[in-house]
């Protein structure tokens, strides 16, 4: 049985900011988080402020200027099967499909799978662990076969969202909005690493709900990809995976937003490997170059240095499907 | 039957719990039910919050596979619990509990979702599908009549979940093929792998569904 808890169901955004700003609140968008988590006593919730009343927060819809705006309570099914999703912004609809499970993606929503707490076991176990304000990260010196090889410092989870890496590579942004009122911010933006603060994955302050995810309008000759790399077919997290969304004109490629997922405790953006492609013909030999600089820098822990091939490789095989 | 009220879970006659009409009508926590018509009446009156404190039991109308039910529920009370403590209907199974294997499986509009991380209170006003939901009349519906031709368990415990999954797959896709019908049941663990009799059970159910 979970622990118990107050119910709260807002009409709308301004009393779910209220309520959310009360002490001890938690957001329910889906709940296929917030439920394991409280269940397995990862944190505890004074309330759960369900979001589900909010039906402005639902739906896909375009934006004057030819973009989408995507409500974050918009399941992450209805991301990925959304037909101009799938043809303008493939990263995020790939991102969207490979997550979770079939009832989970019914379920679980796109603002939600950005908010999701980590999946680091020593976080979801009974270890009074750097990120729940206890000393130290356990997975240093114990188990970190699922860590980062990147971006680690005094906690060493990864971020386990399938949409995050998309949605960074397509320069969207999201909405936010709190008790001083509206902000928007680029996806990019949204996340923290443990070196500016090691208990907290996102900047939302209390009382602040995403609302709305912003996609930029596709840009002329757009391509793009998820690559996901994992255990099982289906129904697990990321080993490591890479987001691409390219823009290529007259053979070259003109934009390039290059980010890896299941590596660091944030969508892991690597400029250096964006700026190499603008300007040139992707091909073998550039797409090598790319995937030899995309883990340049990494620093496996003693179970994980496998990720450092896998996602060379992954970067690498994605370039060559678009080329 | 279907859409007839549920008279043993109605609690209109259950004197002294502690109850209050929750989420049909919008009212302040601590308004009884008489003043929150009054309030309803008078929109500009009540703050447009619904919430139930923690431990309190609300009453909470369920639709289940066709049939109106009243339950008491607590914030905390998930859709399985209820199914199965309070509704009696058992087919839907408690499994890992936390999302993973799928035994808990039902139809929420007609999708498939896990009720282990789904509250009660989330189910307000929404049409729930359990497995005993799948029957016609007496018979087997196709799904069901699928596995069993297929001999698609051996356990059986995560069956129930499995023929909803696929109940919901189905009603999205009424025609997919074997890589469809894998990534459809990826949500649905077997712990005695009969995964290969399952995929043609539910390739034999589309079939059936289209006959029928």
């Amino acid at each position: 049985m979970l622990p118990s808890f107050r119910y709260v169901r807002p009409r709308t955004v301004s009393e779910a900011v209220k309520a959310l700003a009360a002490e001890g609140a938690r957001a329910h968008a889906g709940g296929t988080d917030l439920l394991g988590c409280l269940r397995d006593g990862v944190f505890d919730a004074k309330s759960v402020v369900s979001l589900s009343g909010l039906d402005d927060l639902k739906g896909i819809s375009p934006t004057k200027d030819g973009g989408l705006k995507i409500g974050a309570l918009t399941t992450l099914a209805e991301v990925a099967r959304h037909p101009g999703i799938a043809k303008g912004w493939p990263a995020l609809a790939q991102g969207a499909a490979a997550a979770a499970s079939p009832q989970l993606r019914n379920q679980g929503t796109l603002g939600g799978n950005l908010c999701q707490r980590p999946r680091c076991w020593y976080f979801r176990g009974d270890f009074d662990c750097a990120r729940k304000g206890g000393e130290i990260c356990y997975a240093v010196e114990g188990e970190n076969t699922y860590h980062a090889i990147f971006g680690g410092s005094g906690c060493f989870i990864v971020h386990p969202s399938d949409t995050a890496s998309p949605l960074v590579a397509l320069r969207a942004t999201v909405k936010v909005v709190g008790p001083k009122g509206a902000r928007s911010l680029p996806v990019e933006k949204l996340f923290v690493l443990p070196a500016v603060d090691h208990t907290r994955e996102t900047i939302l302050a209390p009382g602040e709900v995403l609302t709305e995810v912003l996609l930029p309008p596709p840009l002329e000759g757009a391509k793009g990809l998820y690559r996901k790399v994992r255990s099982r077919g289906a129904w697990d997290f990321a080993l490591g995976g890479v987001a691409l969304a390219l823009s290529v004109k007259d053979g070259k490629v003109a934009s390039a937003g290059v980010v890896l997922s299941g590596v660091a405790p944030t969508p892991w953006r690597v400029p250096e490997v964006e700026k190499l492609l603008v300007g040139k013909a992707l091909d073998a030999k550039l797409a090598a170059e790319a995937a030899e600089l995309a883990v340049k820098g990494a620093e496996p822990m003693s179970g994980n240095d496998y990720k450092v091939p896998l996602v060379k490789g992954a970067v690498e095989e994605a370039l060559l499907a678009l080329a | 039957m279907a859409d007839g009220k549920d008279d043993r879970n109605d609690l209109d006659t259950n004197g002294g719990v502690s109850r209050r009409g929750f989420l049909g009508s919008v009212v302040p926590a601590a308004v009884g039910v008489a003043v929150a018509r009054e309030a309803l009446s008078a929109p500009a009156a009540a703050p447009a919050v619904a919430e139930l404190p923690a431990g309190e039991p609300a009453k909470l109308t369920l639709v289940v596979n066709g049939r109106t039910h009243k339950v008491l529920v607590e914030p905390r009370d998930t859709l399985l619990s209820v199914l199965r403590e309070k509704l009696g209907l058992t087919g839907t199974k408690p499994g890992c509990e936390r999302g993973e294997c799928g035994a808990c499986t039902v139809l929420i509009d007609g999708v498939a979702r896990y009720s282990c991380l789904t509250l009660a209170l989330e189910a307000d006003g929404k049409k729930v599908t359990t497995v005993e939901g799948l029957m016609e009349g007496e018979e087997l519906g196709p799904v069901q009549k699928a596995f069993v031709e297929e001999d698609a368990f051996q356990c059986g415990y995560c069956t129930p979940g499995q023929v909803m999954a696929a109940e919901g797959l189905l009603r999205e896709n009424p025609e997919p093929g074997l890589d469809e019908i894998r990534h459809g049941m990826s949500g649905n663990l077997c712990r005695c792998g009969a995964y290969a009799h399952i995929f043609k059970a539910v390739d034999k159910a589309a079939r059936f569904r289209k006959e029928r």
